[in-house]
């Protein structure tokens, strides 16, 4: 600070502008329900909601002649938890139950099961899912081989008999042994969630100051823009980062999801993916100049690309590559990249370190474009 | 009476479309979105990056190494020499699965025992790692198969005879895009209603209206009307799309498909409006919308099915309008249902939509601040 400048140095302007800002965040609690409530809000109500594990498959169990053999292989499906099975009397009532949804596959064996179990060609036996949801129907696939392949291992061996299986598949899954989805999806929301703290929390804040002609009465301050959007930018960073605390306290202590990471790298992580969603919440402020359209780019802007594009849920790998070229605009997948590796594999330096540093130049460019757009003068 | 509510509706109209950006936001992204989105959203794995570590180095295990080959979702990063190479590349998300074939792995086999493969797979991603396992799984059964034909084996006694309906080849875009469909259909819903009385409140505009000779149930149909409209026009585009572009079949019935779609509307319009009179500022009416659009997307059973959800959960996506409206589109886009199947899911949004007007035409005049 200058001591001669009779109106204070830029320090003392910077922190009357911070002052102000926090004033207009007390005043209206909507943002501190951005910074505080939201997070709770979304993560709890997601973080039990949100769930790829299938468990009690409710599947519909048909026999053409009830045997023994058909009752014990029935048995090892009943007794897995993977399935909720119903009982059947023919094709007829199962295929209804599979049109109105009440059961997701049907498992069948025909009349002769029985006797073709004891025959050299072996017997088939029929599964048939709906295919709607491809991805459960697959899931369940996958439960029925596993019961099918169990019962004949026991089937087999209570008969002495010698299963052929040349090739035996011994699977390993690093980093979430048990496949639990909620350790991948957890930490994926976090990123979401950010987002929209980042973004909401400044999407507006521009536009109504330009709308509501206080950003004139700014600009015949002596405070320089940069010095506008820098005390926008503390006062907001500030909120956000309580923001992102509760969140990540939140996934490690309700829902459980280790944290294999060291904490302060997810702390610096997350607060250049903050600066990078407040400045793009900044930037579509500042482009709109008014708080409608401001908050129509909001709500096409963030939350669909972020949910959808990021690798929070599908994965960037299989999409097309022009697709995959877009992804790179969405500031959430190198966020989505590096929460899933610290939480779930630790301090992987070849992970972090790019997708850091990319969120490093995104934040510049958003910040760059709203420091460019917003220089002192009226349009 | 019916004059004053089309000035109304004209009035919206104008606003909405006057300002470029505005009228920008509200007709190009959608389509953009819902191309990316097609494209973008698909639990089917196209590439998946493996390493091959082969101890045995014999015959039979170049025969394998060539089924991972020849597998066209399957694309070799490396082949690796030493155990210690794989941790490194897996830990850089490189591959998603290491192939790794003991040393003496030809020689169990033709000696008449049984082989381990060991295959190590990147679980960051849950879904993912469980869908190439499953991919892995099915070139091992097929590579069994082979063999035990080759080898003049006694096969299994029982054999599974897959077949899935509705979705023969299970193409998850098929389930997919009906959804985005949805989603896309509720976003406009909010574009267009979320913030426009909140704006009018923030303005002081909606205090000149109040005091004009319009009941509060005709501001609210000249509120409601374009939100609807725009809805409408907006959905029949997305949805020529997803058929014309990607193909997904429409086998069902068109009119139960509207019809789900109007009351969908209903409701969407409905929640909009019921949060932009709760707000004051244009801000609260954003929060609000990201509060409702939110979870009413991830609850909906789009990605994540209903059925895995906790009953606590289940319970509360009952008032998820978007819920009933992805079953419509699923069922008729793809199991060809009509008005029969889908009278369960038509009356909640109908439900829905009757009690969000109500209350928002009951705030226009009793939330003053």
């Amino acid at each position: 600070m200058n001591p001669s400048d009779p109106r204070g140095g830029a320090g003392m302007r910077l922190a009357g502008l911070v002052r102000k800002e926090f004033l207009q965040i007390v005043r209206d609690p909507s943002s501190i329900a951005i910074a505080f409530v939201m997070p709770i809000f979304l993560l709890v109500l997601f973080g039990y909601g949100v769930s790829l594990d299938a468990d009690h498959v409710p599947v519909a169990l048909v026999a053409e002649s009830p045997s023994a053999d058909t009752a014990d292989f029935f048995a090892s499906l009943e007794a897995s938890h993977y399935f909720a099975p119903i009982r059947m009397n023919g094709m007829a009532e199962a295929d209804a139950a599979l049109r109105q949804g009440r059961v997701s596959a049907i498992v069948h064996l025909r009349e002769n099961f029985a006797e073709r179990l004891r025959r050299p060609d072996g017997a088939p036996i029929q599964v048939i899912v709906n295919g709607v949801d491809a991805n459960t129907a697959r899931l369940a696939q996958g439960y029925v081989t596993g019961a099918w392949g169990a019962w004949l291992t026991r089937w087999a061996g209570q008969r002495g008999m010698d299963l052929n299986t040349p090739v035996r598949l011994e699977q390993r899954v690093w980093f979430n042994s048990e496949l639990r989805s909620r350790n991948y999806l957890v930490p994926g929301l976090v990123a979401i969630i950010m987002t929209l703290i980042g973004a909401l929390l400044t999407a507006l804040v521009m536009a109504r100051e330009w709308e509501r002609g206080t950003m004139e009465a700014l600009l015949v301050t002596p405070a320089t823009m940069s010095e506008i959007l820098l005390g926008k930018l503390f006062a907001y960073f500030i909120l956000g980062t309580g923001g992102m605390l509760l969140t990540v306290g939140l996934a490690v202590g309700l829902f459980e999801v280790p944290l294999r990471g060291s904490f302060w790298v997810l702390w610096v992580c997350a607060s250049l993916f903050l600066l990078a969603a407040l400045g793009m919440g900044l930037t579509i402020s500042t482009l709109a100049r008014n708080q409608f359209v401001a908050g129509q780019i909001a709500i096409i802007a963030t939350f669909l690309p972020a949910f959808l594009l990021s690798g929070f849920i599908f994965d960037i790998d299989s999409m097309p590559p022009g697709v995959q070229v877009v992804t790179h605009a969405i500031v959430a997948r190198y966020f989505v990249a590096i929460v899933q590796t610290l939480f779930l594999a630790g301090d992987v330096w070849s992970v972090v370190l790019p997708n850091a540093l990319a969120l490093v130049l995104m934040a510049a460019l958003f910040l760059g474009i709203t420091w460019r757009k917003s220089r002192k003068r009226l349009d | 009476m019916w004059q004053r509510i089309l000035a109304l509706v004209r009035k919206e109209f104008l606003a909405l479309f006057k300002d470029p950006k505005s009228r920008m936001t509200l007709i190009v992204p959608p389509m953009i979105q819902l191309l990316v989105f097609g494209y973008a959203a698909t639990f089917d794995l196209k590439h998946i990056p493996y390493a091959i570590y082969d101890e045995d180095r014999s015959a039979v295990s170049r025969d394998l190494e060539a089924a991972f080959a020849g597998a066209p979702a399957f694309h070799q990063v490396a082949a690796l020499s030493a155990e210690g190479e794989i941790a490194p590349l897996v830990d850089a998300r490189r591959v998603l699965v290491v192939v790794h074939i003991g040393p003496r792995f030809a020689a169990k086999l033709l000696s008449g025992r049984t082989a381990p493969l060991q295959v190590i797979v990147d679980g960051r991603n849950s879904n993912t790692a469980m869908a190439a396992l499953g991919y892995v799984r099915d070139m091992v059964d097929r590579f069994n198969r082979d063999w035990i034909a080759a080898h003049g084996l006694q096969g299994p006694p029982a054999a599974l005879v897959t077949r899935a309906w509705f979705n023969p080849n299970l193409e998850s875009r098929w389930f997919f895009i009906p959804g985005i469909v949805g989603m896309l259909t509720l976003v406009v819903t909010m574009l267009v209603t979320a913030l426009t009385v909140a704006r009018e409140r923030e303005q002081g505009t909606f205090d000149q209206l109040l005091v004009t000779p319009m009941r509060p149930g005709e501001i609210l149909l000249g509120k409601a009307l374009p939100g609807f409209l725009i809805g409408i026009v907006q959905a029949t585009v997305i949805l020529l799309i997803a058929t014309l572009w990607f193909h997904v079949p429409l086998l069902g019935s068109l009119p139960a498909l509207y019809c789900g779609l109007a009351l969908f509307l209903l409701s969407g319009v409905g929640a909009g409006l019921l949060i932009s009179s709760l707000a004051v500022t244009q801000q609260q009416g954003l929060l609000g919308a990201f509060l409702f659009m939110v979870p009413a997307v991830i609850l909906s059973g789009f990605a994540t099915p209903i059925a895995n959800m906790p009953e606590a959960v289940q319970f509360i996506t009952l008032i998820d309008p978007l819920r009933y409206f992805l079953v419509i589109l699923r069922k008729v886009f793809l199991e060809g249902a009509g008005f029969d199947v889908l009278t369960d899911q038509l009356w909640p949004m109908a439900v829905i939509g009757v009690v969000t007007l109500g209350l928002a035409s009951w705030l226009f005049r009793h939330r003053m601040y």
